[in-house]
């Protein structure tokens, strides 16, 4: 993505595309996982952190750590710049929508 | 149950909200008061949203996911397992059950994230019409989240209560 140094007085855009590239990140990390621990038993027996919850709570817990590591790294490096910000939103919402279609279990079993 | 209902309520209302004073063709400026209002809201929203994930997944599935023990006849009390049972009733859990509990936690992150962008831009989102269309379809992407999550809650429940109880049974091997 390029980026520029922000100029004008208003805030600049990056620290809101670095929240929302995080968010796409981290909706696309949950689906993932969820098949990753779905078909894969060692990865199911890995994200087996609390029993009664079983591979849900692994899963979870996975995700809420990649989307809070990805969005303070996005934010580190975007907080004080202007982003060209359509495709930093086009990928978010790519990563948002196989987030979500990932989590569906008819299309999770074609993988 | 209770947390991911309330938040279904408030996510409509975010979005009237967030359409009529960002997107729209109004031109007066929010006042203070009105900005306050707003990001607590979405604040509020955030919360209820991790309470109705972090209960579900810790509180409620457990129960729902509990093993009965050896020889058990009556599965009333096992949901997981007694939707199984039957062919007639396991679509409930193959298909519902297991897109519930991931699907619903689409809608904390996707909140959290419109939250912090309405607290750190306020009426400056306005400036940034990108952003804005962005988050808003977030925002929208948690009302689908919630309502997929809410809707299959509501059949399961339907079909095979979950009552909770002092001992859960374990399900052995990590088996979903």
């Amino acid at each position: 993505m390029n980026t520029t140094a922000a100029t004008t007085t208003s805030l600049p855009n990056g620290r809101g595309a670095a929240a929302v590239l995080a968010a796409g990140i981290g909706s696309f990390a949950l689906g993932l996982f969820a098949v990753l621990a779905d078909k894969i038993p060692s990865i199911k027996n890995w994200t087996n952190f609390y029993n009664p919850t079983g591979p849900l709570s692994g899963v979870t817990t996975c995700t809420v750590f990649v989307w809070l590591a990805a969005w303070a790294i996005l934010q580190m490096r975007w907080r004080n710049r202007e982003v060209r910000f359509g495709p930093v939103g086009t990928v978010a919402l790519v990563l948002l929508a196989l987030g979500i279609l990932l989590t569906f279990p008819p299309l999770a079993d074609l993988f | 149950m209770g947390f991911g209902a309330l938040y279904l309520m408030a996510c409509s209302g975010a979005l009237v909200e967030l359409y009529r004073r960002y997107c729209s063709q109004n031109t007066a400026q929010p006042t203070a008061r009105d900005e306050t209002f707003l990001r607590v809201y979405l604040a509020v929203m955030a919360v209820l949203a991790w309470l109705a994930v972090i209960t579900g997944s810790y509180i409620i599935y457990p129960w729902y996911r509990a093993k009965p023990p050896a020889g058990t006849t009556d599965l009333a009390a096992f949901p997981r397992y007694f939707l199984l049972s039957s062919p007639h009733t396991s679509a409930w859990h193959n298909m519902g059950m297991e897109w519930k509990e991931y699907i619903a936690w689409i809608a904390p992150i996707a909140i959290t994230m419109a939250a912090v962008v309405v607290l750190q831009y306020g009426r400056r989102l306005k400036d940034h019409p990108q952003l804005r269309n962005t988050v808003l379809c977030f925002v929208w992407a948690s009302l689908v989240a919630a309502g997929v999550a809410g809707f299959f809650g509501a059949m399961l429940n339907k079909n095979a209560p979950v009552e909770g109880g002092d001992t859960i049974h374990l399900v052995e091997g990590g088996t979903k």
